[in-house]
């Protein structure tokens, strides 16, 4: 079942997928493709952040950050879109590392409240300061890059460029969870006392989880600002960080790929109440609840669960998969 | 001098409803610990009572009020019975289960009142108090402080006077040692919630006259709750009172001199301070791993 042939041939499946899938959509559900494949980004650099255990309010905020950060730079010196995206998230990951100084002195709920006053303050500040981060209206005219005849103002050439930048993010992001780095981060979470009794500065790993986290979430932020063109304050209220908080924790936190599928079904099943229209956040909320308490494991528990169904020997050991 | 006492009288009144609401979500904190996200929505269903009973059907004022609180206490009940307590051992279950709550009342809301501008109640207490010439308070508002101290007390008086306080507060300091001792830790969650979600709906009827009604009204009031809850000490009541007032009396002055946005941004980073430098809040306990 999970023989290495085997991988390569589904991922191969996968990739050849996700290439063909805008050329049977129609214009409006290629868009959300877009979005979606961005939010793919979201979720998993904020899987980074929660690896320490320490879930954090401020992970939409600082997506903001990396938007507003090219808008800006894009605005001003003309730079295009291979400078902006590297900028983004470099400037997203050092104010993250400010706020590292002040959030890191609490924990849990605390850090909770913290980082969510936190990132409210910032937002508070796109809006009280209309120069340069033009108010509520936000900031408008970012355009996507121009490379040749490529015209990546059409939605399928930005799906590839996006599919492109959030294929290499996600990979890095998996090789950093896997390798040493990802593994204190782990122990940091489960077994703080041993990890710093062993030598292991949990302050120091903590601080990085979130720095990396807000760097790539910064790079899907001006992923984002390319292809919209404008950006407001209010893109990245409560409202979308409750988004980002319920895609993981629907899909499942205990490996890479469960926030992945918790925002790609969750999207799908947005997409398939779209004609409820204002009673659709009620829906949301009742699905939520009902997953919570009845599939606390997330949607990836049930991945498990079928994968356990076709194999030989009956199961054995612990079913969760916390590394 | 005369803006200063005018602001001064201004803000304790605020800090009044300030007090009412965040001392609910001290108590939901402090005995379930859970978060509750959906505190806000709690508030904007007890204002909408009163918007729909009283304002539409011409319903008189103080009947309308209890039965804002009691409307609001059920919608507490249920949440304890039906999702914090399944989830009481897993942190964050409850609190994604209480944002759950929040997009079904603040959907419901809309479904009753509908999408438009924001809702305005009459104040059924006409009239102002006219003091020293220059200082005005509406009557209304008078009304409000009145039964928020009334409340308050109330609230002090059953928590350190009466058996039923003590056992509160007893699961609040340590819930496995509390069931030791034959406390029923669910009867005590059911009074905890009740009392904080009655408070909630009392808040709401009572700014019901002053503010403007909208689905979405709660975001505000849960802000400001999580910044008094912070500031005061998470888990101390009588904390939370007292940073009500203050941050009410700071809240008014800063949004007279500089702005309402500036004044929460203010308030923000006021609550990161004091989470730096008093992570236990100005009346908390400091409490050792």
């Amino acid at each position: 079942m999970n023989s290495k042939p085997a991988r390569i041939v589904l991922s191969l499946l996968l990739l050849v997928g996700l290439l063909l899938l805008p050329h049977f959509l129609q214009f409006h559900h290629q868009d959300l493709l877009i979005f979606l494949t961005i939010n793919v980004l979201v979720v998993a650099s904020y899987r980074i952040v929660t690896l320490t255990g320490e879930w954090s309010l401020i992970h939409a905020v600082m997506m903001g950050v990396g938007g507003y950060t090219a808008a800006l730079v894009f605005k001003q010196f003309e730079l295009g879109m291979w400078f902006t995206l590297p900028l983004a998230g470099i400037v997203a990951a050092a104010i993250a590392a400010l706020l590292c100084f002040p959030l890191f002195r609490m924990t849990q709920f605390y850090f909770l409240i913290g980082s969510f006053a936190a990132g409210e303050a910032i937002r508070l500040c796109w809006i009280r300061f209309v120069q340069p981060f033009g108010g509520t209206g936000g900031l408008s005219g970012v355009e996507p890059p121009l490379i040749g005849d490529i015209d990546f103002l059409e939605a399928v050439p930005y799906y590839y460029l996006t599919l492109a930048v959030v294929g290499l993010c996600l990979f890095i992001l998996y090789r950093i969870e896997n390798s040493r780095i990802g593994l204190i981060l782990h122990s940091v979470h489960w077994k703080a006392p041993l990890a710093e009794s062993v030598g292991v500065d949990t302050w120091r790993y903590r601080a990085l989880a979130f720095i990396i986290g807000s760097f790539f979430v910064g790079v899907a932020g001006g992923l984002k600002v390319h292809y919209l063109g404008t950006i407001t304050p209010n893109q990245f209220g409560v409202g979308f960080m409750v988004f980002i908080l319920i895609w993981v924790i629907v899909g499942g936190y205990n490996r890479f790929y469960g926030p992945i599928i918790g925002v790609v079904v969750l999207t799908l099943f947005d997409e398939s109440i779209r004609s409820l229209e204002e009673i659709r956040p009620a829906i949301y909320g009742a699905v939520l609840i009902i997953s919570i308490l009845f599939l606390p494991q997330g949607l990836e528990s049930i991945v498990g669960r079928v994968k356990r169904l076709f194999a030989r020997k009956p199961a054995g050991g612990t079913p969760s998969g916390d590394r | 001098m005369e803006l200063v006492i005018q602001s001064i009288i201004n803000g304790l009144i605020q800090g009044g409803f300030f007090a009412l609401f965040a001392v609910g979500l001290v108590m939901i904190f402090g005995v379930m610990g859970v978060v509750n996200f959906a505190h806000g929505e709690l508030v904007m269903v007890g204002a909408y009572t009163i918007w729909l009973v009283h304002a539409q059907y011409g319903f008189p004022y103080l009947p309308t009020l209890l039965l804002a609180i009691v409307v609001v206490m059920g919608i507490g009940l249920l949440m304890e019975r039906f999702l914090f307590r399944p989830t009481r051992n897993d942190p964050l279950g409850g609190l994604i289960c209480s944002i759950g709550v929040l997009f079904i009342l603040q959907v419901l809301a809309t479904l009753i009142g509908g999408d438009g501008p924001s809702k305005q109640v009459p104040p059924p207490l006409d009239g102002t108090l006219v003091l020293l010439e220059f200082i005005r308070i509406p009557y209304q508002r008078l009304f409000g402080l009145g039964v928020s101290v009334l409340a308050l007390l109330t609230l002090w008086y059953f928590l350190t006077r009466t058996r039923l306080g003590w056992a509160l507060r007893a699961v609040a300091l340590d819930r496995e040692a509390a069931a030791l001792q034959g406390i029923n830790i669910n009867v005590i969650s059911f009074i905890a919630i009740g009392v904080g979600a009655a408070l909630a709906g009392l808040a709401g009827g009572l700014m019901a006259p002053l503010t403007n009604i909208n689905p979405h009204m709660g975001h505000n009031v849960i802000i400001t709750a999580f910044i008094v809850t912070i500031v005061g000490g998470v888990g101390s009541i009588s904390g939370a009172v007292y940073a009500a007032i203050i941050y009410a009396l700071f809240h008014t002055f800063v949004t007279v001199y500089l702005g309402g946005t500036v004044a929460t941004i203010c308030g923000l980073v006021l609550m990161v301070l004091v989470l730096i430098v008093r992570p236990s809040g100005i009346m908390g306990v400091r409490v050792s791993e």
